[in-house]
């Protein structure tokens, strides 16, 4: 094959990954913008008033997890995982929508060439597409705990 | 458990103006370093920008003026990254855990969302004009993404103070690698090794300074690949994004070109980071009022520091971020070992 016809093999699940790419972005980012906008503006009301966030950012993650439960939350277990979904009803959670949309965005595009990739035989692609896939939804899963 | 830097030291709560002036200070002064590349382009603007921070320091102490700080800051160093040619996140995370008062939890977190959100943003332009290239990027992304995973959960586990010892070293390994790199445009590839011919990893450009077509194609690929197992860990570990460490594997060891490789690691981050942000977010280290000012901070500043990077000096700003970085470096380093800094 020709070094042209090389490159320009790939091409196509590059500018369908590009396409599906900017669509997430521009969701996520827009998303986390309004949110945002929610929350500052007071609209909604956050979980963490406003004026005590900073009481808590210097903590390490543990420790603000189960100071903020106690003094806020006053969940079973602080909200650690996709709990967050369940307290959407909060201004300052509402922002992780947008959050998840830009940490999802990278699957969706994978599994946008999968079927380009299907079509063309190219099996080392595919693998390593569909390793990716799992890899990256292990990690948004939230099975995977660590503790300090 | 040590603290973020020795930030039980200060008060949980800080309300009183002069309190938080002094808590203030150690930014402030980042901010001043952070200005003095813009002073070459506009000295003007630099010490009313100051004044104002300085003001509102003094005077308001509202929940507003954390991420009102945090925000300008951001910008500044979005501007001084693009000048630098170096990515947010690398700045971002020495400089916030260094002299903010969050703690490196949440300041990791924050700056993978920041350097993803930058590659997202980057990503379709860059894929869409051929310089980043998907064949190249997909099996290093799957071997960095990986380690991310795990470079995440050690850094996770591990006691701040050992983290943030290592990311104080991390920091002057790269100003080391900075100074002593030498970057190639066009490196020579004689033969694609095997592994690339069989992965067909190889492209063509259009250098827009000649117009010239280019033919690209790679060799070392099993070492480079290797190597991204390194780079992984350390970005899931420290938060730092990866592009100080992926440039230097794909131009000056696999040979990609110097555009290929900066827009290909650009690309690059917007997988590795993912895997690692997840880790992060799930864990709780994600606080939106620190996110969402870094992340619009660091876009604006990216979008001016394109513009002034016309006007301005390369070598003379590349200077300032590698003062920058040993600063930040330094101050990460000695925190970590919980000894006296200058600020």
């Amino acid at each position: 094959m020709s070094f042209e016809a090389l490159t320009q093999e790939g091409q196509t699940e590059q500018l369908l990954y590009a396409k599906v790419l900017q669509i997430g972005m521009y969701a996520g980012l827009v998303i986390l913008f309004i949110t945002f906008g929610l929350y500052v503006s007071g609209i909604m009301a956050p979980a963490v008033p406003l004026d005590q966030v900073s009481n808590y950012w210097h903590l390490g993650v543990h420790e603000y997890l189960e100071t903020v439960n106690q003094n806020h939350w006053h969940l079973d277990h602080p909200p650690t995982g996709w709990a967050w979904l369940t307290m959407l009803g909060r201004s300052d959670f509402l922002n992780f929508i947008g959050i998840a949309i830009l940490g999802g965005v990278t699957i969706i595009c994978y599994l946008a060439i999968i079927p380009t990739l299907v079509r063309k035989k190219d099996n080392a692609y595919l693998a390593m597409a569909l390793l990716e896939v799992l890899v990256l939804t292990l990690a948004a899963s939230g099975i995977l705990a660590v503790g300090h | 458990m040590r603290g973020s830097g020795g930030l039980e030291r200060w008060p949980r709560v800080i309300r009183t103006g002069s309190l938080f002036a002094v808590k203030l200070g150690a930014p402030l002064l980042m901010l001043s370093i952070l200005l003095t590349p813009l002073a070459a382009v506009a000295s003007n603007e630099a010490p009313a920008a100051t004044e104002v921070l300085t003001s509102a320091a003094a005077e308001a102490v509202s929940w507003w003026v954390w991420p009102l700080v945090l925000l300008v800051v951001t910008f500044l160093m979005g501007i001084v990254a693009v000048l630098g040619g170096v990515g947010g996140g690398v700045l971002f995370v020495p400089i916030i855990s260094g002299f903010f008062p969050f703690h490196l939890d949440f300041v990791r977190g924050c700056g993978l969302l920041v350097a993803l959100s930058g590659a997202l943003a980057a990503g379709p332009g860059l894929l869409k004009a051929n310089l980043a290239s998907l064949r190249l990027a997909i099996p290093s992304a799957l071997i960095a993404s990986s380690c991310a995973i795990i470079g995440a959960m050690v850094g996770l586990a591990l006691p701040t103070h050992i983290i943030q010892t290592a990311l104080g070293a991390t920091i002057l390994g790269i100003v080391v690698l900075m100074l002593m790199a030498r970057k190639s445009a066009m490196p020579e590839v004689r033969r694609a090794d095997n592994l690339s011919s069989a992965l067909r990893i190889c492209g063509v450009y259009t250098e827009e300074s000649t117009g010239e077509q280019i033919n690209w194609k790679v060799h070392r690929t099993p070492i480079g690949l290797v190597l991204f197992i390194a780079v992984g860990v350390m970005a899931g570990m420290f938060g730092l994004g990866a592009g100080w460490a992926n440039v230097p594997v794909l131009n000056l060891l696999m040979g990609a070109p110097l555009k290929i490789s900066v827009a290909t690691s650009k690309f690059l981050l917007s997988i590795t980071d993912t895997s690692a942000a997840w880790i992060y977010l799930n864990q709780g280290c994600v606080i939106p009022m620190m996110v969402v000012p870094s992340l619009v901070g660091i876009m604006l500043g990216s979008f001016i520091g394109v513009r002034i990077l016309r006007v301005a000096k390369p070598a003379f700003v590349r200077w300032i971020v590698i003062v920058l970085l040993l600063f930040a470096g330094a101050k990460a380093l000695t925190k970590g070992l919980g000894l006296p800094f200058i600020v």
